[in-house]
């Protein structure tokens, strides 16, 4: 119905990802000024369990689709599940995360109910009787604020780690199972195997905070150091193009316009230069602590504390003095 | 085996990006423009489909684009693309992701196609739909931020890596496909200079709206842009020193916990 928003959770070993509840918060910001209910839908194994972790957020219906032709993950399954409710239940918008999951099928989906798309948005708000949502373009260089023409189902996917998650809220959230409604033979793209990236860092894309090394590293075995501040801080460990391109760190963790984007609470930079490729990956962090030993270095513009000294010595002290500040 | 390769003609990463007088997109003056990085991964995937496979294999390049677009598609022929098409249209100018889909459906189903790549999104408008929409509309299956590529011996199937959070995906796709790459998948080859000869005289067929089938430009707008927003400016960078480097590492801890409050 106009103005109601439908919510594409994701799922994970039984349990609700974060970006969920960000979703559920994005939708909440927009509800409070349209009036609009906000429903959601889970597909996969653990659909079930997870919609009970969701059952106390105010939402009007959740709707589980936990076929096991949807156990692993593929495009055209999810993507087809997805449009027949929103076919279904006709929401205004529909917001999914600008992760690989939503940045995958967010599209497709998009284009079997012939609707409209704004990507990785960080911000969405009413104005004037629309969802109007912020863009970041040019590789986050410059913001754009983009809406809807006419009343074509909205799907908006949302950047995570940028919209704060919602808290529980109470309410009487109707819980429905819903058939997949496609046959394993007509998917024909699918998840064989899933493969974790070792070392049990949190993601960079959902870690509050990460510790970054640049080509000033010199060599792979030093990202020690820096691994030794992660573990201090329960923190990813990141890298610059260029100390991924001499072979310091592996491509999986850059950061940067042609890596990952991410929106950390506190982002450590050691030995970075901060190039405008770099920044662009990293510079909506709340707080930037950079630490270089030349003090022209362009990422002491965009930081919030700097720190003109060699990481080698800085990195281990700052190190020991976090550990015993937070013991 | 026929594959296609995609390519977008966008501003330079080292670019500035600054918003016109008007408010109403960026300036343009001074930008270099490039093949989109994620681009350069498709056409020397591709490529390297092409080498594996053999026979009469061919990669073709496909690129909606402005007329100054004919340098890059040059550039990917340099490489070693076989043949090229180039769309380009005045009708064209801003086109949304639905336009873009519709127009290179057209042009690569006319071409025939088994394996298409592409980038996993443009470093203009970082929409990311592209792909999506066209395998839709193609009705094939896809695979986007793929990081490793493998095509089966019957040519049929192939098995794809793709960059997940926490980890990699193998998926496993019939063919035909979209496959949108993501950096780590290859290094793309430099251009040797037989291969800038021999560029020269490869095809780049030119197509119009017209020609591809179009009465006019496909897909109404479905969007307007309210406005650009300008990044905020940077609140300016609390230098931390002491004659001691112990005491500014403690002074920045202290101010991590009393005052930026993160720790």
């Amino acid at each position: 119905m106009a103005n109601d928003i439908l919510v594409f959770g994701e799922v994970r070993g039984g349990g609700i990802k974060k970006i969920t509840k960000e979703l559920i918060g994005a939708a909440r910001r927009v509800s409070q000024s349209n009036g609009g209910a906000i429903d959601a839908v889970l597909i996969g194994a653990g659909a079930g369990k997870a919609a009970e972790a969701l059952k106390d957020f105010g939402l009007r219906t959740i709707t589980v689709v936990e076929d096991g032709v949807l156990a692993a993950y593929s495009t055209e399954g999810y993507a087809r599940v997805l449009s027949d409710i929103v076919k279904a239940q006709r929401p205004s918008y529909v917001f999914l995360g600008a992760t690989a999951m939503g940045r995958d099928l967010g599209p497709r989906a998009t284009a079997k109910v012939d609707g409209v798309m704004f990507s990785d948005c960080v911000d969405v708000r009413m104005e004037d009787g629309r969802c109007v949502a912020r863009r970041p373009v040019y590789s986050g260089k410059v913001y754009l604020e983009i809406a809807r023409t006419g009343e074509r189902p909205t799907f908006i996917s949302i950047r995570p780690n940028t919209i704060p998650p919602a808290e529980p809220s109470g309410g009487n959230t109707v819980i429905e199972s819903h058939p997949a409604g496609i046959e394993r033979a007509a998917i024909r793209a699918i998840v064989a195997e899933m493969i974790p990236l070792e070392g049990g860092r949190p993601d960079l894309t959902e870690a509050d905070v990460i510790v970054s090394g640049g080509r000033a590293m010199k060599d792979k075995a030093n990202f020690k150091i820096l691994e030794g501040l992660a573990d201090v801080l329960g923190a990813a460990v990141g890298a610059s193009r260029a100390a991924v391109d001499s072979g310091y760190a592996p491509v999986a963790i850059q950061v940067g316009q042609t890596g990952k984007i991410v929106n950390p609470k506190l982002y450590i930079a050691c030995g970075i230069s901060g190039a405008i490729q770099h920044l662009a990956g990293m510079r909506t962090s709340k707080v930037i602590v950079a630490i270089n030993k030349d003090s022209n270095a362009p990422i002491f513009e965009r930081a919030t504390y700097g720190i003109v000294g060699d990481l080698f010595e800085v990195v281990p002290m700052l190190t020991e003095e976090i550990k015993h500040a937070l013991s | 085996m026929k594959i296609v390769a995609l390519l977008k003609r966008v501003p330079d990463t080292e670019a500035r990006i600054l918003i016109n007088q008007e408010g109403s997109g960026i300036k343009d003056e001074g930008i270099k423009y490039v093949i989109n990085t994620y681009d350069e991964y498709a056409v020397e995937e591709g490529l390297r489909l092409k080498e594996k496979t053999g026979g009469d294999s061919k990669v073709t390049v496909v690129c909606m684009g402005p007329e100054e677009a004919t340098e890059l598609i040059r550039t990917a022929l340099a490489m070693g693309a076989d043949d090229a098409v180039h769309i380009c249209d005045k009708l064209l100018e801003r086109p949304d992701p639905f336009t873009t889909a519709s127009v290179l459906a057209k042009a690569i189903t006319l071409e025939g196609f088994d394996v298409i790549f592409c980038g996993k999104q443009a470093i203009d408008d970082d929409m990311a739909q592209v792909h999506s929409i066209m395998a839709e509309m193609l009705d094939i299956p896809q695979v986007s931020v793929v990081t490793g590529f493998e095509i089966a011996p019957d040519q049929k199937t192939a098995t794809a890596r793709r960059r997940i959070e926490g980890g990699d995906e193998k998926v496993e796709t019939s063919i035909p496909a979209v496959i949108s790459c993501e950096k780590g998948l290859n290094e793309p080859r430099y251009a040797s200079l037989p291969g800038i000869m021999k560029a020269k005289k490869k095809e780049i067929r030119k197509k119009t709206l017209a020609d591809l089938g179009f009465g006019a430009v496909p897909g109404e707008a479905r969007s307007a842009i309210l406005r650009w927003v300008p990044l905020p400016k940077s609140a300016g960078c609390t230098m931390v020193q002491a004659e001691e480097m112990r005491d500014a590492v403690k002074q920045v801890v202290r101010l991590l916990r009393e005052e930026a409050k993160v720790l």
